[in-house]
Order: C-alpha cells, then structure tokens, then sequence
C-alpha cells in the first residue's frame, strides 16, 4: 500500500486548474445580481480544489491504494458479512435503464423497475417466512428505525401505551440507540452460560409495559437460542412484539426463517446477505418484512401487482394485454396518510436504495432456492472449520490463549477471548488485531460482543477457501508464538501499512475535520 | 473440513443448533439459479421497460436531478479498493477512505459556511428528520416548527420521526410560493426547538434566509420579528430555536450559503453532486452544522492526527456520538451510511472546481430563466407562483388542462416534461401544477422543444375539453 506522506485534494493544483468544461451558454446571459438581491447571492465562490482531471484522477487512485479491501484479502469481519461482490452486479446496476431511470418515473414507464422491487419483495417474504415487505429503509439501522416506529403504531392502534423494549447485552449497538430514538427505554436482557437469552431474567422483564424484543439470531455470539420458541411465547403472552435484527441472517437463509421463529418483524442488510458492496462505509439498504397484524402500519410506497385488463401500451414497455401491472401503492392517498392513515409515514425521499435492490435481486436470481441454501450451509461450515483449525493448533495451544466465549460449534461466526491471551502473553486483543495488517488480513471485530473479555468477532463467510482459512489460521498462531518469543513487536504493530498506530485520543481531544483552507 | 470440526455432515452441525420445530424443512419457494449471462439478459430486459433519462428527454426534479456524471467518477467508484472495504474501524489500512471522509467534510463545510460536517447520512428527507433528532438533544424542546416549502418527502419523513421521539410538527403554510413570514413568526415560541425550511425551497423559489432565520430566532425568543404578529416567546435566557435548512447543494455556487443566512444545520440531498438518478438511491445525504452541534452530531466523522511516528493519518473520531461505544446513549442509531455516494460528491466537486462549480450554477440560473419565460409564454399555461420570484433551477407551472392527459400527450412524444405537483403535494393550491427541472444537459434546443410539445399538449387537451364541454 501507499506509504507517502498524506497530501489532500485541497493541497493539490495551482489557481485556474481544472477538470470541468462548462457547456456553452445558449440561451442570453442572466445577471444574478439583477434577479436576486444581494444578500442572497453568495459573495465569493467555495474554495473548491482546481486541479486538472490527471491530477484528480492520480489523485484517488493512489489513495485508493492506502485501502484495504475485500477485493485483495481475507476480511473476517464478525457480523458484518463481507462476502465476494460479484462483478455482474455492478454491470447490471449501471444499465441506464436502472441508472438513469428516475425516481418520480411514472409507475407505467417504470415497469421494469417496480417488477424488479416486487419480485424482490416477494423473494424476501419467502426467505424471511413474513409476507409483507417494504424495501425503503436506507440500511440496517434505519430498519429497525422502522421496526420500532411500527411497534409503535401496532400498540397505539391498541390504545396501548408501552414504555419499555427488550434487547440482549450481546446485541449490536444500533438496537439500543434505535430504541431510544424511537422514543423507548432500554431494558437489557442477561445472556445464560450458553450464550443465550436467560429466560428467568426474560420472565421477570416481561409485562405489560413492554413494547418488544428485539433479538439478533443467531446472535452476536454466533448461537442460535434454542429457545427461541418459548421466548416468542413469552413475548407475545405480554402483548409485546418481537424484532428479528437481520445482519446474521447469513447463517440461516434457506435453513430457518424468523417468521416460522415467531418474529413480528425482520430486517434485511441487503449489505450484508445479499452482496451490494460495503463501499466503506455504504450505501446499505434494510428492507422490513413483517406479519399480517404489522403490515397495516408499514411505510409507504409499496409495489403491488395488479393484474391488467386490456393494458394499454405504455411507451417503450412491450407488455402483451395479459400482462401484470406493477404500481407504487402509496396507500390510502398522501392526505389520508396525513390525518388517519395507520402507516407510519415514509422514512425518507423515494422508494429506497433501488441501486442496491438490482444487486440483490441479481444475486438471488443466480443463486436461487438451492444457491441461498448452499451459500448459509458453506457460511456455517468455514466458521465451524476456522473455530477447529484454531481450536486444534498446538504450537501454540490456541485453545487456551483464544478459547472460544459459548459453545462448542457456531454458526455463521464465533467470539472468542482475548483474555487469557492478554493476561498469559501480554498481548492484547488490539494488538493481535493490528499485528494480523502486518500478515495482509483484516482483523476479526474487536471488543464486540462487550459481554466477552477482548473479544474477537470472526466471520469468515461462504466465499473464502479453505486455504485462506488455514492461512488466517497459520497467522494467528505465528503471531502469538512470536509474541512467546517477544510481545513488543505485535505490541508495536503494524509495521508495514501506509501508517502505523495512530493517536485517537488526541483525534478526539482537539477535533480536526476539515481542512483550513 | 468435517474431519476438523468433528461431524459427519453440516446437517449435524444445524442439527445441534437449531430446533427441529423451527427448521425450514422444505426448499425455499424462489426460481432455480442462473449461469451469469442468463441473469444478465434478464436485468436488461427489466432495464429496457423502464424509460429512462437516456430514453426521453427528461425535465423531472423534486429532489433528484439528470445532471452528468462524469466518467472518472464511475472508474473511481467501481475500483475494489473503495467499492468493497466496509467502515474504517482499522485506520492504519482505512488511510484511503478516511482521508476521502475528512476532504468531503471540508467540502460541504466550505459549500454550506458551517464549521462542522460529517461523512454523510442516508440521503435527504432522512437527514432534515435526523436533524430534528438532534435538536431535540439539543434543547430538549419538542414542537417544531416547518415551512410548507419544505420538499414533501422530508416533510412526511420529519412526521414520522419526530412521532417516535415524541416531538409536533406545525406546518406554516407558503404565500404566493414562499414561507409565510408572518405565520412563521407566529407558529414559533418559546416551545419551540427547531424551525425548518429549504432553500430553494420545494417549488424552486429562492427564500428570503436570513430574514427566516432571523424571524424564527427572534420570535422564539419572545422578541417577535419585525412586521410580524409573533406573541410566542420563551423564558428569559432561553436559546432560540435550532435553525434547520434543507438546501440544494447544487445552487451554492451561486446563493449565499447557509452559515451565512443565520442557519445552525444545513442538511440535503447529495444525488446531484455526481450521484445518478438510480430510481432514487442509493445517492448520499449531507449534514453541516455550527461548531457547538460538533459532539451532538450524527453519524461517522474522521479527523486527522498522527502516528506513532508522527505521520499524518486520520482516524474516525467522536466516537463516543456513536451507537457501537454509546449505545442507549447514542446521538443516533445510524451505522452504514452512504459512504462510497460521498466520495462521488467530493470527486465531482473537485472535478467541476473552484471556477467549474460557479459556471454550471450561473449556466443553470441562465437556462432556468430562459424555460421560465418561454414557457409561460405557452398558451393555457402560466407561472404557479409571481414571476419577480426567483427560481434557479426549477420552477412550476400551472396548466389550465388536466396534469396528468397533458404529460401523457407529451410522453407520447418522447418528452418528460416535470412532476404533476398535485400528485406529490396534494395540496389544492397546487392542481394543475408541473414542476420542471433543468440541468446541464439541458440545452436551450431541448427547452424549446419542451414548449413546442407542452404547448401543443396543452392545447390539445384544451381543445378536448373544450370540444367535452359544448
């Protein structure tokens, strides 16, 4: 990777440099100052960078190379799923049919578009065993925005007012924070001795004041909670509703679905599962499904098909006059929605990330039932043979320094523990972590789940080789017989990145976020 | 492998994880898989149903615009190296992404006039209603106070948040296309916590800024503003409400930027900055704010600093905003967000530059006034909204024919031409309303064929009804 001295677009290029041609201007000349009074003009143009278009070009290639990526190695990333991007989908999503289509398109002349979200819709329903879905939430997070907006309205409708929802200590971050900005209050839940939900604190937790559970599943710790049924009961006994956090749904597509678990309502990480990009850091795409009792409150548009009479043509759509119509349905009217509607609303512009639905209807049509089935059953099966090559490794006893948190097998990912590492080898999980850049992997998690001592989250996921798990495994191994040897050195890691450990207390201490320009 | 682990089969390891009672026990009901190509044809024969800009010539807007992307900023998104890493948690192998982070935040600073940005969230409507959350932690206040200019998305999106966390929303209405300054002043008390509205707001039409913001600060300091009927006012040594703008990024070159006309927060939508249309997302949105909102904002941040070996780097930083270290506490649950549509918006920016950014908006303003003019020129049709006010790249119309028979005659013809404004607003004030977009690939040959077809679409339709009528 790049290991020059970091120089931002904004030092860059010399005044009067620049990538942009203007268009001629055709039409007379329009004077700002006459149309607009001054103070509503801008005085000086941003100081945006003047660079030529080579300069900008060489510019993002070379930081680009001061990236890793999942592109050039192994990223075990727990919860977070980062499996091969398959190129086609990246062909298909920039067809200008897709790409340039836009979003307030009518539905007539927008067939493809509103086929492709439906099918999706419906693809969705079956995996997740919920019938109904809507595809607008933007990511993960925004779902269960969603989730609990929705829980919200269910129990209103009901002339109930409930304060509290139930989520795990092992549960991602996002739960608790969406809990709080749905206008809830946070009631953590205990995990048992083997990393599930313990039901006497379940039992004692749930009444009438609880608004819903929500439960990643299989969990952060990579277990299923063989409970689960008697949880839903539980849940449901109190009136509650109970959130399917999607982001391990990985583990289980094809196998088991949350609807047949008892869940009220599911999000999907189209990120995650179904292979749109990571694009460091986004865009993601969280599509809900949810049962018969929440679908009256779900955001609106939703795509449905109606089935034609004597369809006209519209524009260039060759549909014979038995084909299906698809529409947007933004329910009962935009005034209705306003005064009466039980949906909650929308929850941003549009209808949703569209861009990255293509991607994961694409990746459905090729996979199919048995592809989805395979890619969980293959997920499962590298994270159970990663967890034995370690478990297995004697020189040194990786069993020992890094034993696993819960359990014996897993499924999509597993946790182990720093702790014994830490206190035998002096070396912590951080520095594991960073001395793994040094060997040109990605480090698991880290510090997540926070119920684990120097915890490491590991998903390798179905697209990995058995070789590169051996490798990853021959690394770990290499690293901590080195840190027997000597533990400054995984101490001092890394070594060989474009920068080496960096000062994040002086980052937040006195906050730089911007260039002075 | 099974030899490793120790089963006989992957069945064996489900079998001792998951009941029996909630297995599948079936295959899923979805069509078998395809070889790639198969796939491909059939995302092109979706692709080909639809009619997209590249199929008619296309003036819808309303939130989202067919500006050209140049061709270095698919090469650049397309390279693994930014499409396929996911968040910067490992800084020492992130120095690519983060350092695209801190150069978009220095962007949209220096576009909006605010000292503090982060690296992006959802996208628009998301971010007025994420703005409104902030607010809230802010002041603690709860009824907000939200110009009827405001795009309709966001004004639904703000409702159905601001329903969770327990906050009102009072719509002020607009008066000949812009907010009602009096009612504005009016609608704002010492209750109120934040104030919103868009600039352009929603119709096109330029808002008078600084006037809004500092009608919102005065009145809801009890002040009231002046030639207004504001009685409201809070206790003495209250803070005014957060002043929340929603602004179109794309006209900052040319309009005074928001840190300029009073406003605390300016969010939007970021589609425009080299972002496509893509149905309406994936594209980013952007989230400015004064200094002192720096530790109450949303989403990621990166910051520079150094190494161990005194190196500059960046890091993600404020960490502790975040819902992964503060969980309940969290300024926001927002985790993925729009990353690799933000790089999109700072490599097109630097691409248009310093110069390159304050031409298109003056080309824009230019052909915006010239389609305003010769549309209204039009027979049956007229400006929905007093010509002195000014529109810089989309405006509205209203026809004196049905909306919806009038775009049908002009689809026919190869030419999209604007959003029926009743159909998104519902608002009687805006029946026969077309909002009509102009970008750069605009030209002035495609305006005037426009008219040509809006014109005898309208007058079509009015010889139809005219012929219904007798």
């Amino acid at each position: 990777m790049q290991r020059e001295a970091a120089v931002t677009i904004f030092e860059r290029g010399a005044p009067g440099r620049r990538a942009f041609q203007c268009p001629a201007l055709d039409v007379p000349e329009v004077d700002p100052g006459e149309l607009l009074p001054a103070h509503l003009l801008r005085a000086a143009p941003p100081r945006l960078p003047e660079v030529s278009e080579p300069e900008l070009v060489r510019h993002y290639v070379r930081l680009s190379k001061r990236n890793f990526d999942l592109d050039s190695g192994f990223y075990p990333l727990g919860s977070c799923t980062m499996k091969h991007n398959p190129r086609l989908h990246e062909r298909v999503a920039a067809l200008p049919g897709h790409a340039r289509l836009h979003p307030l398109q009518d539905p007539p002349r927008a067939q493809g578009a509103l086929e492709l979200m439906y099918n999706l819709q419906q693809a969705l329903a079956e995996i997740s065993g919920l019938p109904h879905v809507s595809l607008q939430p933007s990511a993960g997070s925004h779902g269960e925005l969603a989730g609990v907006l929705l829980t919200r309205a269910y129990h209103e409708d009901r002339g109930e007012t409930r304060h509290r929802i139930l989520t795990p200590d092992t549960a991602h971050g996002t739960n608790p924070a969406t809990v709080t900005m749905a206008g809830f209050e946070v009631l953590a839940l205990a995990t048992n001795a083997e990393g599930g939900i313990d039901m006497d604190d379940l039992r004692a937790k749930a009444d009438e004041d609880i608004a819903c559970l929500m439960l990643t599943n299989p969990n952060t710790l990579g277990l299923f909670d063989p409970n689960i049924a008697e949880i839903a009961e539980i849940v449901h006994g109190v009136g509650a509703t109970l959130y399917y956090d999607g982001a391990n749904l990985n583990a289980v597509m094809g196998l088991s679905r949350p609807g047949d678990m008892g869940f009220d309502i599911v999000h999907f990480n189209l990120h995650k599962s179904f292979t749109q990009p990571h694009g460091g850091g986004g865009p993601g795409s969280g599509p809900i499904a949810v049962s018969e009792r929440i679908a009256p409150y779900l955001p609106m548009p939703i795509v449905v098909r109606r089935e034609a009479e004597g369809a006209q043509s519209n524009g260039k759509a060759s549909a014979g006059a038995a084909a299906p119509i698809f529409d947007l349905d933004h329910g009962r009217g935009l005034m209705e929605a306003r005064v009466g509607s039980r949906s909650i609303g929308r929850l941003r512009g549009f209808q949703g990330n569209y861009g990255c639905f293509v991607r994961a209807y694409a990746y459905i049509c090729s996979l199919g039932a048995e592809g989805l089935k395979d890619a969980s059953e293959t997920a499962v099966l590298n994270a159970n043979y990663l967890l034995a090559r370690l478990r297995n490794e004697t020189h040194p006893p990786l069993a020992e320094y890094l034993p696993l948190a819960y359990g014996k097998l897993c499924l999509h990912e597993f946790v182990l523990s720093g702790g014994p590492m830490k206190r035998e080898l002096g070396l912590k999980t951080l520095d594991l972590a960073k001395r793994l850049l040094d060997h040109g992997f990605h480090p698991p998690t880290v510090y997540f789940p926070l119920l684990v001592d120097e915890a490491l989250m590991v998903e390798p996921t179905e697209t990995e080789t058995r070789e590169t798990l051996d490798a990853f495994a021959e690394a770990i191994a290499a690293i901590l017989r080195e840190a027997a040897e000597d533990p400054e050195i995984a101490r001092g890691a890394p070594y060989t990145t474009p920068v080496r450990r960096l000062d994040e207390v002086a980052a937040a201490k006195n906050p730089v976020i911007r260039q002075a320009l | 492998m099974l030899d490793a682990i120790g089963v006989g089969s992957v069945q064996e390891i489900f079998d001792s994880q998951i009941p029996a009672p909630v297995r599948l026990g079936r295959a899923l009901d979805l069509p078998a898989g395809l070889p790639e190509q198969d796939v491909y044809e059939h995302l092109r024969e979706l692709a080909r149903r639809n009619v997209s800009a590249e199929d008619e010539l296309c003036f819808l807007g309303a939130g989202m615009y067919d500006h050209y992307v140049p061709a270095l900023v698919d090469m650049l998104l397309e390279r693994s190296e930014f499409l396929t890493p996911y968040t910067p948690y490992q800084p020492e192998i992130s120095q690519g992404g983060l350092q695209v982070m801190y150069e978009y935040q220095t962007a949209i600073s220096e576009l909006t006039g605010l000292a503090v940005s982060n690296a992006s969230v959802y996208e628009g409507p998301s971010a007025v209603a994420s703005a409104g959350y902030m607010a809230k932690l802010h002041n603690g206040r709860s009824r907000f106070v939200a110009s009827a200019g405001l795009h309709p998305h966001s004004l639904a999106t703000l409702r159905t948040y601001a329903h969770g966390f327990g906050a009102e929303v009072v719509e002020v209405p607009l008066r000949d296309g812009l907010t009602d300054i009096d009612a504005w002043s009016g609608a704002i008390d010492g209750d109120t916590g934040a104030v919103f509205f868009a600039q352009p707001n929603f119709y096109g039409l330029v808002e008078d800024a600084p006037a809004l913001s500092a009608a919102a600060k005065a009145a809801g300091l009890g002040e009231g503003a002046p030639g207004s009927g504001g009685s409201g006012g809070g206790p003495a040594g209250q803070a005014p409400p957060v002043v929340i703008a929603q602004v179109d990024p794309i006209t900052l070159g040319l309009l005074a930027p928001p840190g300029e006309c009073g406003v605390d927060v300016a969010v939007g939508e970021g589609q425009s900055l080299g972002n496509r249309l893509d149905y309406g997302g994936p594209s980013f949105g952007f989230f400015a704010a004064r200094e002192e909102f720096l530790r109450r904002m949303p989403g990621r941040i990166a910051g520079e600093t150094r190494d161990v070996d005194g190196r500059r780097g960046f890091v993600l930083t404020l960490q502790t905003r975040e819902q992964h270290i503060r969980r309940a506490k969290a300024t926001s649950n927002i985790c993925t967000s729009q990353a690799l549509n933000a790089l999109a918006g700072v490599v097109y920016l630097s691409w248009l530059g310093r110069r390159g950014f304050a031409e298109l908006g003056r080309l824009l303003l230019a052909r915006t006034h010239y389609a305003r003019n010769a549309l209204v020129a039009l027979e049956g049709v007229e400006a929905l909204h007093p010509l002195s006010r000014p529109a810089v790249r989309e405006f509205a119309l209203r026809l004196d024919a049905d909306v919806a028979a009038v775009r049908e005659r002009c689809a026919a013809q190869g030419v999209n031409p604007g959003a029926d404004l009743h159909a998104l607003t519902g608002r009687e004030e805006d029946r026969g309303g077309l909002l009509v977009a102009i970008t750069e690939r605009r030209t002035r040959a495609h305006i005037d064929r426009l008219a040509d077809v809006l014109g005898a679409a309208v007058a079509a339709e009015r010889q139809g009804q005219a012929v219904g009528a007798s």
